[in-house]
C-alpha cells in the first residue's frame, strides 16, 4: 500500500534526515515507528502525507508515485490520509464540532450527512457532551480525542499518528492507544511515531526501530529497543 | 455542490470575523481610516473645483466702445464673439444700463452724483462683457478682438479700450495657480491614497499571517485552496462594507460641522450639502474601494500560504 524505494531526505541546511530508506506497509496492518529525536520517524510521517519531498528515491502510495501528483491531486490525497499530531493541530476558531464538520465539509460531503455523523464520531471518542467546546475549553486527552475524530470521520485508507501521547498524562496515553487500536481493528491502516516504550511493549505489533535517518530493525512482533 | 460551498464559505467567513473579534475589529478600525482619507479627498476635490470654478467666473474681459457706437455694430459683435468656440457667454451692457449700476456703486458718493447730473447726457459708453469657457482662453479671444476679421477691422473706430492687456498679468498668474492647484491637489490625492491602501494591505496580511497555521491545518485535513481562501475574502470584504458605513457616519456631523463653518470661505459651496446631495456616489466609491481593498489584500495573502 505505502513503498519507500530508498527514500534519501537532505534539508537546506545539509542535515540528512533519512538516509536510504526502503520500507513497505500492507494495508491494514499497524506499524510503530521509534526512534530517538532527529532519528528520521517525522520526516517519514510527511513524505507520507507529500508535505515533502524525497531528495531521491520515491514514494508510492498503491500504484501512484507522490511526486507525480498535481496540487488538486494532493488536496484529494490527503482526504484519504487521516493524521493526528503530538501538538494535536486543532483549529482554535472552530468547536469540536465544527473542527469535524469542516473536514467533512472540505471533501465536499452533503449537509445532512454531516449533521448525522459528526455526534456520531464524537460519541465514539467519548466526546457528545463536549461537542460545543471550543479546544480551549478541552484538556489535553480531550484535544487528541477531536484530533482522532478528525482524522477518521472521512474514513480513510490511513491513519499517521506523529507521537499522539507525546504532551499526554499516562492515563490518556492509554486510551489514545486504545482507539488508535480500535480503528486499525476495524481495518483501517495505522502508523504511529512514538517515544513510549510501555506503548510499544502493549500493542505487540509490527515495530520499525530507525537511527540517524537508516531503518535499524524491523521486527514484526516487536518490543521497544532502544 | 458550487452554492453549498458558497454557503458554507460565507458562513465560514461570517463566524471567522465574528470570532476572530479584535483581529476584525482592528482591521475595521483601519479601513475605516482609509475609507475616510479616500472619503475626504472626493470632499476636497468638490471644494476645490467648485472654489477654481467660482474664480474662473470673476475673470472677463471687456470690450468697451465709444458713446457714438450704433447698437447693431455692438449687437452684430456680440452675436459674432458668441460664434467663437472659446467664448461662453457674451453680456451687452448698454450704455443706460452702465449709467444706472454707476449710479448705484455712488448711490452714496453725493459729489459725483451731482458731476454726473451736471453733465446732463450719459457720458458711459456701452460694453461687452466676455466669458471664456476657461481662463486660458482669453488670449484668443483678445486676438480675435485686435484682430483681422471684417467685422472687428471696419468698426474698430467704434471701441475705445479692450481691458485684455491691463488683465492679462491677472490671468496668466490665475491661470498658472489654478493649474498648480490642481497638480499638487492630484499628487496628494495619489500619495495619500498609495500609502492608505499599502496600510491596509499590510493589516490584512498581518491578520491573516496570525492564521498561517489554521491554513497549514486546513491543508492538512484535505481542504482545497478555494474553500480555504474563501472564508478570508468573506471577511475582507466584510471589513470593507462595514467601513464605508461606518465611514458614511463620520462624514455625516463632519460635513455638518464643516459646512457651518466653512461655507463662506469656500465661496459659497456647502460642504453638508453636496454630502447629502452625493450621498450614495460616494457611499459606492467607499463600498467598492473598501471591497476591492478587502478582497484583494486577502487574496494576495492568503496566496503565499497556499503554495
Amino acid at each position: 500500500m505505502i513503498y519507500f524505494d530508498k527514500v534519501t531526505k537532505i534539508y537546506g541546511d545539509n542535515s540528512k534526515a533519512l538516509d536510504e530508506v526502503s520500507l513497505m506497509v500492507s494495508p491494514g496492518e499497524f506499524v510503530s515507528v521509534v526512534g530517538h529525536s532527529g532519528a528520521g520517524k517525522t520526516t517519514l510521517l510527511k513524505m507520507i502525507l507529500a508535505e515533502e519531498y524525497p531528495t531521491s528515491g520515491s514514494i508510492f502510495f498503491e500504484s501512484a508515485d507522490l511526486r507525480s501528483l498535481k496540487n488538486s491531486e494532493i488536496t484529494k490525497f490527503r482526504r484519504r490520509i487521516g493524521a493526528v499530531f503530538q501538538d494535536f493541530k486543532l483549529l482554535p476558531n472552530k468547536t469540536a464540532y465544527e473542527t469535524i464538520a469542516f473536514a467533512m465539509e472540505a471533501a465536499g460531503k452533503a449537509d445532512d450527512e454531516i449533521s448525522a455523523d459528526v455526534p456520531h464520531v464524537l460519541e465514539l471518542v467519548d466526546l457528545g457532551p463536549k461537542m460545543m467546546n471550543f479546544p480551549h475549553q478541552l484538556s489535553g486527552g480531550e484535544r487528541q480525542r477531536v484530533a482522532i475524530a478528525r482524522a477518521i470521520i472521512n474514513q480513510p485508507d490511513v491513519i499517521i499518528a506523529d507521537e499522539p501521547t507525546g504532551n499526554l498524562a499516562p492515563i490518556n496515553t492509554y486510551e489514545i492507544v486504545q482507539i488508535l487500536k480500535k480503528i486499525n481493528d476495524m481495518g483501517t491502516t495505522v502508523i504511529l511515531t512514538t517515544h513510549n516504550k510501555g506503548v510499544i511493549d502493549s500493542l505487540g505489533k509490527r515495530v520499525v526501530t530507525m537511527e540517524q535517518g537508516k531503518i535499524t530493525r524491523d521486527d514484526k512482533k516487536g518490543k521497544y529497543a532502544i | 455542490m458550487i452554492w453549498i460551498d458558497f454557503k458554507r464559505i460565507m458562513r465560514a467567513g461570517f463566524i471567522n470575523f465574528s470570532r476572530a473579534s479584535v483581529v476584525s475589529l482592528s482591521s475595521v478600525f483601519i479601513f475605516t481610516i482609509t475609507l475616510f482619507v479616500i472619503g475626504s479627498l472626493i470632499l476636497l476635490n468638490a471644494v476645490l473645483n467648485y472654489s477654481l470654478e467660482q474664480i474662473k467666473n470673476k475673470v472677463d474681459v471687456n470690450v468697451y466702445f465709444t458713446v457714438n457706437a450704433p447698437e447693431e455694430t455692438m449687437l452684430s459683435l456680440q452675436s459674432a464673439l458668441e460664434k467663437l468656440p472659446e467664448v461662453n457667454r457674451v453680456e451687452y451692457v448698454s450704455s443706460d444700463t452702465a449709467l444706472e449700476d454707476f449710479k448705484e456703486r455712488h448711490a452714496n458718493d453725493s459729489l459725483i452724483i451731482q458731476a454726473l447730473d451736471e453733465l446732463g447726457s450719459n457720458p458711459l459708453g456701452a460694453s461687452l462683457n466676455i466669458r471664456a469657457k476657461d481662463p486660458s482662453q482669453y488670449e484668443s479671444i483678445a486676438k480675435f478682438l485686435e484682430g483681422e476679421s471684417n467685422i472687428v477691422k471696419s468698426n474698430s473706430s467704434y471701441i475705445s479700450k479692450i481691458n485684455y492687456h491691463q488683465n492679462k498679468t491677472v490671468i496668466d498668474r490665475l491661470n498658472k495657480i489654478i493649474a498648480g492647484v490642481r497638480k499638487i491637489g492630484l499628487a496628494v490625492t495619489l500619495v495619500l491614497v498609495i500609502i492608505s491602501i499599502l496600510i491596509t494591505f499590510n493589516t490584512i496580511r498581518l491578520a491573516i499571517y496570525i492564521s498561517r497555521e489554521e491554513i497549514g491545518i486546513m491543508r492538512l485535513v484535505g481542504a482545497g485552496n478555494h474553500y480555504i481562501r474563501g472564508p478570508f475574502l468573506i471577511e475582507g470584504i466584510l471589513y470593507g462594507v462595514i467601513s464605508a458605513v461606518i465611514t458614511m457616519f463620520i462624514f455625516w456631523p463632519v460635513t455638518v460641522w464643516l459646512g457651518q463653518t466653512t461655507t463662506q470661505f469656500f465661496e459659497g459651496i456647502n460642504l453638508f450639502e453636496y454630502y447629502t446631495s452625493y450621498f450614495m456616489q460616494i457611499f459606492g466609491v467607499l463600498l467598492v474601494s473598501g471591497i476591492f481593498l478587502g478582497a484583494f489584500s486577502s487574496f494576495l495573502s492568503v496566496r503565499k500560504y497556499l503554495k
